[in-house]
């Protein structure tokens, strides 16, 4: 099988200024020199994507993967080492780039493909194609910048998939627009493998690159860790790079683990944390979490399980009817019970985040937290309280 | 050779961009495109008003065609001058201003400055036709001599195109080249001959005693051949002296190839600093 894509031993360096020259004057007064130190963000990295396949790049935030990516996009040209494609490549860094917000759809569409390498008679033939994709035949003649983001990356997409290319480079643009844009763009990248071009992907969706993959490199201060089978560059990547217990790998292979959850705090009526509880308590369960990125609509869940496993009761932000955004960074969320009604004995506390689809977990954490809980008022026997009142 | 090879591949985004610079260009403005010629107008008429009429710059009579006019005059180094400076102070600017795209997607970055100049190309020969249109009114038959004009801005193009090129790199990287060139293209007007005649400029300056030979000095700007040779064309219908017309040739297929040098020079980090 011939390689569609050689990377050979390529470096990257970028020069990280501590004080920038960027004028004249303070070039002069500092002498002709910048200050600036070198970062290796890839460093003798070498491997060889086979035509055909898909293959994804891995690896946490900053480690180099999408600076990867831009050198086989020609974007950044490598220090060292070179790169080699066979056949017309083309790359999803960032649908709509070049987009002129005054021009229309349709003028846009021209320029975004010559952009991208197709004649004009190619776009000709490919134009209803690409507004059809689009879904946005109405507003073809409108100025882009009174597009809704949606409509942006979808045009913008849409033109990037007609392409036609022999090697497809993706970053981390497929969660864009809602679940039925998002199906068509699946399906698509479906249809591009099986008529045997090759895909590369960079993803934090470990999920997705599991499903769509057949190899992957995982990249990590930009050196080449792994590569190799999917299953194993990740599962590597999940227990020596992010250290999560094999025993719980099911779940993280699953995840996509945007937002982390990182403990559960009881807090009673009046804030303070407590430590152990009694039925018809008023108790808060707060979650604390780490967003390594925003994240739009997540859904926040937890399920009490006692201790011989029975699932007393779960529920999720959701059913409530709250809509999130969360950004980057810490942060926690609340469940308030005005009145914890299970009976004494202790219990597990399983905290789950899926994304707005509530189709792909985000994070699991199958025993989050545990505590105790008191025989209270009233009294009671099974695992969960009525909280009723005998009246005669 | 594969320079121009990479330019000829990628011609029609060439005039894809062209075009967006064009259609971009007068979007949301109510006179649209009736701007590309008030411009033009309302420079000639301020130095019509100074020069000609406070100043009372004579315009030499043209040799054959007899003409006196000072806006005619005016007109032929002009318009010319304006493609010059525009041309020079917007390719500067055109990787900065495209910063969003060179970060995003890979293509010959060196037709963003192109079609910079391009679309200032194509206003310039609106331009141009209807000064040819004010000059035939005026009785100048300046049609046998439209051929050698074409070859002359093609030459005045790659001029711009070398400039251009050299100073759009540094540019990205010093963003203190746009003002300085700024501050450099007054400069160069007054040094050019476009509001008054050559022969205003003394041959020879008497500084300190000593002579200097102040005319040929200042003969060595290209510019003023480039001015000169329009001039001859549409003011005074003679044909511009060869010496002149090798002289700017060489200075604009010097400035591409320098610039070409240059530009792939520091093309190579274009994405990260940008």
């Amino acid at each position: 099988m011939t390689a569609a894509v050689v990377v050979d031993h390529v470096s990257k360096r970028y020069r990280l200024y501590h004080e920038r020259n960027q004028s004249l004057k303070a070039s002069l007064l500092r002498g002709r020199r910048a200050r600036y130190e070198d970062f290796m963000a890839l460093n003798d990295v070498s491997f060889e994507i086979k035509e055909g396949t898909a293959f994804g790049l891995i690896g946490e935030n900053g480690s180099g993967k999408s600076t990867m990516l831009k050198c086989m996009a020609r974007i950044l040209r490598p220090d060292g080492g070179s790169i080699t494609t066979r056949g017309k490549l083309s790359a999803l860094l960032e649908l709509g780039a070049g987009f002129h917000p005054e021009l229309s759809g349709r003028e846009n569409v021209y320029l975004n493909g010559a952009i991208l390498g197709l004649s004009r008679r190619e776009i000709d033939a490919r134009f209803d194609e690409i507004v059809d994709f689009s879904g946005i035949e109405q507003f073809i003649d409108a100025p882009v910048k009174n597009y809704s983001s949606g409509m942006y990356v979808r045009l913008g997409f849409a033109v990037a998939i007609n392409v036609d290319p022999a090697v497809l480079l993706i970053d981390e643009v497929l969660a864009v627009g809602d679940q039925e844009f998002q199906n068509k763009c699946t399906e698509k990248i479906s249809q591009f493998r099986r008529e045997g071009r090759t895909i590369v992907v960079v993803s934090h969706a470990l999920s997705s690159v599991r499903e769509l993959c057949d190899e992957v490199a995982l990249i990590e201060h930009g050196r080449l860790i792994q590569v190799g089978p999917a299953v194993d560059t990740i599962d590597h990547y999940l227990t020596e790079i992010l250290s999560i217990d094999p025993a719980t790998l099911g779940i993280a292979r699953r995840s996509t683990g945007e937002i982390q959850l990182q403990g559960v705090e009881l807090l009673g009526e009046s804030g303070e944390p407590v430590g152990s509880l009694a039925l018809g308590d008023s108790v808060t369960f707060r979650f604390h979490f780490n967003a390594l990125k925003p994240v739009s609509g997540p859904v926040f869940g937890m399920s009490l399980t006692s201790s011989d496993g029975v699932l007393v009761t779960g529920t999720n932000s959701r059913d409530q009817g709250l809509s999130l955004e969360i950004p980057t960074g810490l942060g926690w969320i609340d469940l308030a019970v005005p009145r914890l009604l299970v009976s004494s004995g202790k219990y597990h506390v399983t905290g789950t985040i899926y994304d707005t689809t509530q189709m792909t977990p985000i994070h699991e954490v199958g025993d989050l937290h545990a505590f105790d809980v008191a025989e209270g008022n009233p009294k009671t026997s099974g695992i969960t309280s009525l909280g009723g009142t005998w009246r005669a | 050779m594969n320079q121009l090879r990479e330019y000829y591949e990628r011609r029609e985004l060439l005039s894809n961009l062209v075009l967006r610079e064009l259609r971009s260009r007068y979007k949301r403005s109510a006179l649209g495109w009736t701007w590309s010629l008030l411009n033009p107008l309302s420079s000639v008429l301020i130095y019509w008003v100074v020069f000609g009429v406070f100043l009372k710059v004579k315009a030499p009579i043209g040799d054959p065609s007899g003409q006196g006019n000072f806006v005619l005059f005016l007109l032929c180094a002009l318009i010319p001058w304006n493609f010059f400076s525009n041309g020079v102070t917007q390719s500067i600017e055109s990787l900065v201003v495209n910063a969003g795209l060179i970060r995003k997607v890979y293509f010959p970055r060196e037709l963003l400055v192109a079609s910079t100049i391009g679309g200032l190309l194509v206003t310039f020969m609106i331009e141009l036709g209807v000064v040819v249109v004010i000059l035939l009114i005026a009785g100048n038959m300046v049609l046998p001599w439209l051929p050698i004009v074409v070859l002359l801005v093609i030459l005045q193009t790659l001029l711009v195109l070398g400039i251009g090129l050299l100073l759009s790199g540094a540019n990205v990287y010093f963003r203190d080249v746009r003002h300085f060139v700024n501050l450099l293209i007054p400069m160069l007007f007054y040094s050019t001959p476009v509001v008054y005649p050559i022969s205003y400029v003394p041959v020879n300056w008497q500084v300190a005693g000593r002579s200097i030979p102040l005319r040929s000095i200042y003969e060595m700007n290209p510019l003023v051949q480039l001015v000169g040779a329009y001039r001859a064309l549409l003011y005074d219908l003679t044909f511009p002296s060869i010496g002149s017309l090798a002289y700017i040739a060489v200075w604009s297929i010097g400035l591409v190839v320098i610039g070409q040098f240059v530009f792939n020079r520091l093309d190579h980090r274009l994405a990260e600093e940008v």
